[in-house]
């Protein structure tokens, strides 16, 4: 079963800017436990462009699909066997990137 | 009631949550497994009128089940592979500490009150599945209506499914909080029924207290050794032993002062307090049901009000509060302690808890009664009428209603009978 896992970031409160060491920890462990299929970190929400194609001609915008405080600021795919698995998981993830995390299920 | 009705609801209320977990296990979908035992009940209701209740009701009934939840499988055969593939995680080698008690119920239990899901959906599943309860029955309880809450619980056992929320009793480790995550389900179960809101309902919904007692007695069952359950049981029958006598002929509230104790319900009491020394007996430091139990039965050991060894019930809310400093045990154990040193006493500390409690109707209601006790008529009426704005309950808005209009006509802290009278909770 995987999961994909959202690392929340909040414009008015931002996490802290130093969790590089303790997110390449969990990352390792992530991988001897058999759980981690991807990670990434994303650029800033500034730099994202909306593309729409689905009328006669595709119209690009800047900026995010939804302007919000809370934003996505990177991502993981795990291996979980279960929910309690992936939650637990996610309580250490949380700790090391000093951010919010939501973990939503691959169909 | 007809004997084979009586059979059915007996049956009904032992069985349903074995039914219902032994076909979660075998067919790994809280779905099949609600339908299938739903249809083998109304079977029974059918059948044993005309053929008699059967010698083993529960293997009828489980094997009524299997065969219904086949059906509907061969029905949907098409979707079967995707029934497949969304199997609720079942681990056969449960936990060590669970070892010894490997009850499906439980594990039915623990997914019901996952705390994944939102607290009311929790409740309602619980209540559903766990309890058997209709719909249509939880819907009147907590005063939804029954298309909401029918996709409050098709929504929860989707995410079940599509989230992988295992079929399983938790780990070692994480026991104590889950089961913590149980019991408050119970509580808010039993609450809903001990102090029912809305205008329309009966002050005090026996059906939910029952439940409530009935499921704490099932998991005392599961877990003879958990403190806190034991705490929780205790607690509820101490406090369900007083129900008739809380509530007047008249609709309204009787405070715990007030009440006819000759009324009470002696086996209720006797089987909490056997609850409360057992857990005493253990030398175990109590958690929070425990002490709100050994304080139900301080109260509860008083033949009459004025033989309440309030230092009992002060000293049990000290160790309260430094398990949970929260100010609604403050308010509580301020009334203790105005029985204890006096209303003004009490009253200093009540007006210390106005920033966090201005919105809890019992906060009002104490400071109303505290200040009519030391003699501040006016400001007592003003505390009344807040009280009685946020109170959701029909007996409690009664009683501060009756309080409050007889402010003008005596003052001083006595009744009619020259009793003292306290505001001590119900």
């Amino acid at each position: 079963m995987q999961y994909l896992v959202s690392v929340i970031d909040d414009k008015s409160n931002p996490g802290s800017t130093d969790r590089e060491p303790a997110i390449r920890a969990f990352n390792e462990r992530l991988i001897a436990g058999g759980h981690w299929v991807f990670a990434g970190g994303l650029a800033d929400t500034d730099a994202a462009t909306v593309v729409d194609n689905r009328g006669e001609q595709a119209v690009f915008s800047d900026g995010p699909f939804v302007e919000s405080k809370e934003y996505l600021a990177g991502l993981w795919v795990w291996e979980a066997p279960d929910l309690d698995v992936a939650l637990k998981l996610a309580t250490e993830a949380s700790k090391a990137c000093d951010r919010k995390i939501e973990v939503r299920p691959f169909r | 009631m007809s004997d084979v009705e009586e059979a059915v609801t007996r049956v009904h209320h032992a069985e349903w949550a074995r039914v219902v977990a032994a076909l979660t296990r075998r067919f790994g979908d809280l779905d099949i497994a609600e339908e299938a035992a739903a249809e083998a009940f109304a079977t029974a209701v059918e059948r044993w009128p005309a053929d008699g209740v059967p010698a083993n009701p529960a293997a009828w009934l489980t094997t009524t089940a299997n065969r219904k939840a086949i059906d509907r499988i061969r029905r949907e055969s098409k979707r079967q592979d995707k029934h497949r593939q969304a199997l609720l995680v079942y681990d056969a080698d449960p936990p060590e500490p669970l070892g010894a008690i490997d009850d499906d119920r439980l594990r039915l239990i623990f997914t019901c009150c996952h705390p994944a899901l939102a607290p009311q959906t929790r409740v309602a599943l619980t209540l559903r599945l766990v309890a058997g309860l209709t719909v249509a029955e939880i819907a009147r309880a907590f005063l939804v209506p029954e298309n909401t809450l029918g996709q409050r619980i098709t929504r929860a056992k989707a995410k079940i499914k599509a989230a992988r929320i295992p079929y399983r009793a938790p780990s070692a480790e994480d026991l104590p909080a889950r089961v913590s995550g149980v019991l408050a389900v119970l509580f808010l179960v039993f609450n809903e029924g001990y102090l029912a809101t809305g205008a329309d309902t009966d002050p005090v919904r026996h059906d939910l207290t029952a439940e409530a007692i009935r499921l704490t007695r099932l998991i005392r069952g599961l877990l003879p050794a958990d403190g806190e359950v034991a705490g929780l049981l205790a607690l509820m029958l101490l406090t369900e032993a007083r129900r008739s006598a809380r509530v007047s002929a008249g609709g309204e509230l009787v405070t715990l002062a007030e009440q006819d104790r000759g009324a009470w319900d002696t086996d209720l009491i006797a089987e909490g307090h056997r609850l409360v020394r057992e857990r005493l007996a253990t030398g175990e430091a109590p958690g929070r049901y425990q002490i709100l139990a050994a304080i139900n039965a301080v109260h509860t050991s008083a033949r009459d009000v004025r033989e309440t060894d309030w230092s009992q019930v002060v000293a049990l809310y000290d160790r309260l509060v430094r398990l949970d400093p929260s100010p609604i045990v403050a308010l509580n154990r301020a009334i203790a302690v105005g029985e204890l040193d006096g209303p003004d006493v009490a009253l200093a500390a009540v007006d210390r808890l106005g920033g966090a409690l201005a919105g809890y109707h019992a906060y009002h209601a104490t400071r109303a009664d505290l200040l009519r006790r030391v003699g501040r008529g006016e400001e007592a009426r003003s505390a009344y009428d807040s009280a009685i704005a946020l109170a959701g309950n029909t007996a409690e808005t009664a009683y501060l209603t009756r309080r409050r209009d007889q402010l003008g006509q005596r003052t001083g802290g006595t009744d009619e009978f020259g009793r003292r009278t306290g505001s001590t909770p119900a």
